[in-house]
């Protein structure tokens, strides 16, 4: 299972943890098992679909531009971090 | 030894011929026939409702030909919108452009006027009559976020921790980064330093003042000439705001007069557009300095409170962060990338960052360079000065100790991947001007590091190959600091072209794929990876046509290698096989378009020399060294030109420049007199070292180098100051009068 960092604004959701392990084989499937332990966190993380406009996903470290459908492995660490764009 | 035989080198710039002549046409020379000239009204109060706008005697007055207020604009009901710098509700974007309701700023544009010339147009905009109710004013973070606090928005509700609490609030959001155990990183430290500290808002300050020209055709098609970063923002910026299909909209970039983040929201486009529908003629709008000052989008101001433990051996072992920034009057103060590098240089295992983004009646913020952390480093880098000291460690050994690295985690979650901040810090502690000694009295020697991310974004390019043996390069990134040549130079290389016979084009939103905006440090990376894909399209093609042209099977391997085909015994030059292309299939064009992964942040650091005069607190920069990674320099030249002004930017922004604001919410200085800007009479010579710890995510290693290198320099210069005559800086800018009271002060 994919280990998926909650942002501190999450972490009351999960009772307070920062990492809780999920499956998915896609950040939108590891979004829906989230969802399924914490319920309320898709809200917070997706709109119609998508991620919020303001955050990006990072696996490994990586900010990915394919969103939720980026591909998750078992070992990956999954971020969810503010979408920058800067000057 | 290179393997490159373009990139790395220093050829002239494809447009430079254009720029040294005067040829090169920016928006304000722009001409069309039947062309009128625009005023914008503005507001003369930082904080009133509108109660009325009678444009009447403006209509009347002869050679007006259209007058627009907010009432112009659709009114097709509030949503969230993202533009590319997250989501904003389209009331914020419109309202911005057209004050509904209240005007928030000084400044705040009330209503645009077209006439037959730009005389006739200011005369009808001092014509319109507005009848305000003044309203009190809040200036700064803290004072907005005082209990009892005018309120700028009735429907601004604060989001705590990611919650809207629905309570009506200055604070739009306040959000926390939380890794580790701060408590107990703190009680392991031996030396805790915390401090409070203040900067003001800052301009960009770039040379070319905001334009837009607009033609709204009988057709519904939108045309707009402008200034800008982005051409597909302003496209998409335009189309929401008058609430028409992006299609309808063609954006022409003119050459751009700088930007640094502050030519990418729209403020004149929209209004030019409505005053051309009105008129149905082509209508030039143009800023004035005083309007670029108090009517685009400076940098915030902030209040921010750091504090950090160390061991005595000189290991990082908590921080802790409060930053307050001001986001002008719209949410959106940049304070989320502060908090991201606030800590971002060190591998601090307890870390605890609260973010605050708050409204407060001045314009409305944009982004500048690295937006958010050079505030965030001028806190940073000057307690961890104090932390040396007090250690007595020499202050880039601490840094180095504690210098972050590929594996270390920040504060916001993810791991670095290779980054060069190790690098910076030992070419730092390496230079010539680090190894000199200072020569004389109330002298000091400060130093700083700083990170900046980059992004990636979508990108499109497309390259033709000529008969010739050049090829034309098309792109979107409109050109602020020397990217047609950095991009071309990348094309250049897989061609195995010298960079002049790639002659680079930057286009309008109807002829090239959508480009995000040159910002965030991503053109030479993103554009450049574009340029680089498309020019292997071309090559691949072109051995299609070589062997087309042999007559050979297709499935043939072909090789490429210094401007020559080969296959078995067949060979065949570039620039023979360019005339073949009408003979083997036609026109050879090759395409790429990105969204690329891989981006690399940079690390920047600066070394300052300072004399302080002790009677009158002026402070003279005697020696300056920028020192960047640039992953790989494609052209070393403009890599060090981008360190030198951003460097002389961060000078400024620690030295000198500030909004002066009086009481009632008026910028006292906004001009380029007043607002005291370095110039090269101010300056020693900027050196630069270039550090190259290649991207792995780039096939030429780039990292962008645009941003990070105004990160370091007013952290740097306090050190300095401090140094030089023992007193720590805490606020920005560190004008001489500043100076005197710290020196009184001790």
């Amino acid at each position: 299972m994919a280990t998926v960092f909650l942002p501190a604004m999450l972490r009351e959701l999960a009772g307070g943890t920062t990492q809780v392990a999920a499956t998915g084989a896609t950040v939108a499937e590891v979004i829906a098992d989230l969802e399924r332990q914490f319920p309320g966190i898709q809200d917070r993380l997706t709109e119609g679909g998508e991620l919020r406009s303001n955050l990006a996903v990072a696996i490994d470290g990586e900010v990915s531009p394919d969103g939720i459908r980026e591909p998750v492995s078992e070992q990956s660490e999954v971020h969810f971090v503010l979408a920058l764009s800067g000057g | 030894m290179s393997t490159y035989s373009v990139i790395g080198t220093r050829p002239i710039r494809h447009d430079g011929a254009d720029k040294v002549t005067g040829r090169a046409l920016y928006g304000a020379d722009l001409q069309l026939a039947g062309l009128l000239h625009g005023a914008i009204l503005r507001s003369p109060h930082a904080h009133a409702r509108i109660i009325k706008i009678d444009t009447s005697k403006a209509a009347a007055l002869p050679g007006v030909r259209a007058v627009v207020t907010a009432d112009d604009l659709p009114d097709s009901g509030d949503r969230m919108v993202d533009l590319g710098e997250g989501e904003t509700p389209l009331s914020f974007i419109r309202g911005n452009v057209l004050a509904k309701g209240k005007v928030l700023y000084r400044g705040h544009a009330v209503a645009g006027v077209a006439a037959v010339s730009a005389h006739v147009a200011e005369q009808a905009a001092n014509l319109i009559q507005v009848e305000y109710e003044v309203l009190p004013c809040v200036l700064t973070a803290p004072s907005a976020m005082a209990d009892g606090a005018t309120l700028l928005h009735d429907n601004l509700m604060m989001k705590e921790l990611g919650q809207n609490t629905g309570k009506p609030s200055n604070v739009s959001e306040h959000f926390r980064h939380l890794m580790g155990d701060p408590a107990a990183g703190f009680a392991q430290a031996d030396v805790v330093v915390e401090r409070v500290f203040d900067t003001a808002t800052v301009h960009q300050g770039y040379i070319e003042p905001h334009n837009a020209t607009a033609l709204w055709n009988n057709d519904g098609r939108v045309q707009i000439w402008c200034s800008t970063q982005g051409s597909f923002v302003v496209r998409d910026a335009t189309a929401c705001v008058l609430d028409v299909p992006v299609s309808q909209v063609k954006v022409t970039p003119m050459e751009i007069g700088g930007g640094f983040g502050g030519k990418i929201p729209v403020y004149l486009e929209p209004v030019a557009a409505l005053l051309s529908k009105k008129s149905g003629r082509p209508v030039k709008l143009l800023m004035s300095r005083r309007d670029v000052f108090e009517a685009t989008g400076p940098t915030p101001g902030s209040h921010i409170r750091v504090k950090l433990g160390a061991t005595k051996e000189g290991k990082l072992v908590a921080g802790e962060a409060y930053l307050a920034y001001e986001a002008g009057a719209y949410p959106g103060a940049m304070v989320g990338p502060g908090a991201m590098c606030v800590f971002a240089a060190y591998d601090i295992p307890n870390i605890v960052i609260d973010g605050y983004d708050v409204v407060v009646n001045k314009p409305s913020t944009a982004a500048y360079r690295a937006p958010g952390a050079t505030n965030a480093a001028f806190a940073t880098e000057s307690v961890v000065d104090e932390i040396a000291e007090k250690l007595g460690v020499d202050p880039l050994e601490l840094r180095l100790r504690n210098a972050a690295k590929e594996g270390t985690r920040r504060a916001d979650g993810p791991k670095y991947p290779r980054v060069g901040c190790i690098e910076v810090l030992e070419a730092m502690k390496n230079s010539d001007h680090y190894k000199s000694p200072l020569t004389g009295p109330n002298q000091g020697r400060g130093v700083a590091i700083g990170f900046w991310f980059n992004v990636g974004l979508p990108s499109a390019c497309t390259i033709a190959v000529n008969a010739d043996g050049t090829v034309t390069l098309v792109e979107g990134s409109t050109d602020i600091g020397g990217t047609r040549t950095s991009i071309a130079m990348q094309a250049a290389e897989v061609l195995g072209l010298p960079a002049e016979k790639v002659q680079p084009t930057v286009v309008d939103t109807d002829s090239v794929g959508f480009t995000a905006v040159t910002g965030g440090s991503r053109t030479t990376f993103a554009t450049g990876m574009a340029a680089h894909d498309a020019a292997q399209d071309v090559v691949r093609q072109m051995k299609e046509r070589a062997l087309k042209f042999w007559k050979m099977d297709a499935a043939t391997p072909v090789e490429f290698a210094k401007g020559v085909f080969t296959a078995g015994d067949k060979s065949i030059t570039w620039n023979e096989l360019c005339t073949k292309q009408a003979r083997t299939g036609g026109p050879v064009v090759g395409r790429a378009s990105v969204n690329p992964r891989g981006v690399g942040g940079s690390f920047a650091g600066a070394i300052a020399d300072v004399e302080v005069d002790p009677e009158t607190g002026k402070v003279t920069v005697l020696r300056f060294t920028s020192v960047q990674d640039a992953g790989k320099a494609i052209h070393p030249s403009y890599v060090e030109g981008q360190m030198q002004g951003g460097s002389v930017q961060g000078i400024g922004w620690g030295l000198n420049e500030e909004y002066y604001m009086s009481p009632d919410g008026t910028m006292m200085n906004s001009s380029l007199l007043d607002y005291r800007m370095p110039t090269a009479l101010d300056l020693p010579m900027i050196e630069t070292i270039i550090v190259e710890v290649p991207n792995p995510g780039h096939p030429f290693g780039v990292r962008g180098v645009g941003e990070a290198n105004i990160v370091p320099p007013p952290g740097a210069l306090a050190n300095a100051i401090y140094h030089a005559v023992g007193v720590r800086m805490n606020s920005l800018p560190m004008k001489p009068s500043a100076v005197m009271e710290a020196i009184w002060s001790k």
